[in-house]
């Protein structure tokens, strides 16, 4: 008997985007970071953070200024709940975006 | 070394040879003084383990697949409705591919409750993907134990092993314990090469896509169904792996030879009585009686259910004139389970025997010889009056 490799056997993921698929097309809601108001880029230090620590899918970046990979955000709005100072704000999909760098 | 001891401490002293690690249950009579043989051994040290008390069978379940996650060896045992009630978790074991090994006293399944033998608890988990191991007598209990560890961890499977509640579990009878040395020598320590590793952190068992999807590397992972289909594959090919390590255990120990199926007078036999468990045992007295009038019967116990050893009862019945099915169990509303099986594994073959069922037993329903004597009497002297449905013996309506 060929021993079966234990990643044919079960599912398993590891920790990183993309490991539920394309998520980014859920997206309703999506989420602008006010990089005036986020702490890191006010501060130039790597400090908070919390919207990369949150983010259930890992697509928040832990640079300055944190960016989104929108292939995989979902539109949870869980960075932006959790933003100590309010700097992310969720806007609908069908919002033409223009402020965003 | 010989000793006298009941079928559940058979149980127990082979779970302890194995040297699980860890063990969670819940009691239900009649597995209960197993798990109370266990807690006394692991209270006294003779047996280094975690053993957990639960709140429920369901809860015993999810710590044996926790513990077996984290790359213990992992053991339960239940009954009945115990069972039952494990069942969500079962299937998260087999589909987590978590080699628990768990041992089920069989018990009829209330409501009406009932407290005695028959076999429907595990005969209706057949589907579930659990390696299904039958015991006949208490040597066979400890030895199918030990087995059962060694089969589960080298095909990823859970594996049961199923005795008879009372007949087996509560009686006494004279058994060879291993000798510690040689168990450890023919079982090695588990050593899995995927377990919840912190340095490596990860998530098992996640949510499958209907396809298969790139990983975060971009490998390809399987779906749902490439997984289903794999266990299929591993089951189906459990049965030789089941066969390698039989042979292994009767090199060191002295007894085997029998994976699949254990026959008694069926060499020159024109008739076969087929049935699961201690009942085997019991039919060869009465094959005894009817071989002195000069009827070439014989009886075969079928020692392993799933995976089904097809091609070994194949081999044994076809070119047979009649085979008799016994159950203490039924797939309500059709026939008995194992008579269905036995019949579609024949279906292929050139020379089909004639198939009959009986239904015996249920709820502990006493068997009496003389209601087996009869009954065979009835299929050997004409065997072609039987329909398909079962027959009832013992009933008194």
């Amino acid at each position: 008997m060929v021993k079966r490799k234990y990643c044919d056997m079960i599912s398993r993921s590891k920790p990183g985007p993309g490991d539920g698929g394309n998520t980014g097309s859920w997206r309703v809601m999506r989420p602008i970071i006010n990089l005036e108001a986020c702490i890191p880029v006010k501060t130039k230090k790597n400090s908070c953070f919390n919207c990369w620590l949150y983010c259930p899918d890992c697509v928040v970046s832990k640079t300055i200024p944190p960016t989104i990979n929108f292939e995989y955000c979902k539109g949870c709005g869980i960075c932006a709940e959790e933003c100590p100072v309010g700097a992310i704000s969720m806007v609908t999909e069908a919002t033409p975006v223009t402020e965003e760098k | 070394m010989h000793i006298i001891e009941s079928g559940n401490v058979a149980a127990a002293i082979g779970v302890k040879l194995s040297r699980a690690q860890v063990i969670a249950a819940y009691p239900i009579t009649p597995q209960t003084p197993l798990t109370e043989k266990l807690s006394e051994f692991v209270e006294s040290g003779e047996l280094e383990a975690e053993y957990i008390p639960v709140e429920s069978e369901h809860s015993a379940m999810a710590v044996c697949i926790a513990a077996s996650s984290a790359g213990a060896r992992a053991f339960t045992a239940t009954s009945a409705n115990g069972l039952l009630y494990m069942v969500e978790q079962l299937n998260w074991a087999v589909g987590a591919r978590l080699p628990v090994v768990m041992c089920v006293a069989n018990r009829g399944i209330g409501a009406p409750w009932t407290v005695w033998n028959d076999q429907q608890d595990t005969i209706s988990q057949r589907d579930v993907g659990w390696i299904q191991i039958y015991a006949n007598d208490h040597q066979q209990i400890i030895d199918s134990v030990i087995k059962a560890f060694k089969l589960a961890q080298t095909v990823s499977v859970p594996v049961m092993v199923c005795y008879d509640g009372y007949l087996l579990s509560h009686t006494y009878m004279p058994f060879e314990q291993p000798e510690q040395k040689k168990v450890d020598a023919f079982l090695p320590a588990f050593a899995p090469k995927h377990f919840l590793d912190p340095e490596n952190p990860g998530n098992f068992n996640t949510v499958t896509l209907p396809d298969i999807r790139p990983d975060v590397d971009g490998n390809m992972a399987p779906g749902y169904i490439e997984i289903r289909h794999n266990l299929q594959e591993d089951l189906r090919a459990a049965l030789d792996t089941y066969v390698t390590i039989d042979n292994e255990f009767e090199k060191e120990f002295g007894r085997g030879g029998n994976p699949f199926i254990e026959e008694y007078r069926c060499d020159d036999a024109e008739f076969v009585a087929v049935c699961i468990g201690s009942l085997s045992y019991q039919l060869r007295d009465v094959v005894d009686i009817m071989r002195d009038d000069k009827v070439k019967i014989g009886v075969m116990g079928v020692q392993m259910y799933r995976p089904f050893p097809d091609q070994a009862i194949v081999g044994a019945l076809a070119g047979k004139k009649c085979v008799i099915v016994f159950e203490k169990a039924l797939s309500y509303g059709n026939q008995g389970a194992l008579y269905a099986d036995i019949k579609s594994a024949l279906y292929s073959s050139e020379k089909k025997p004639r198939v009959h069922n009986y239904i015996l037993g249920l709820g502990g329903r006493e068997i009496k010889t003389q209601h087996l004597l009869d009954a065979l009497a009835q299929s050997c002297t004409s065997p072609d009056t039987f329909g398909d449905s079962p027959r009832w013996i013992g009933l008194k309506l």
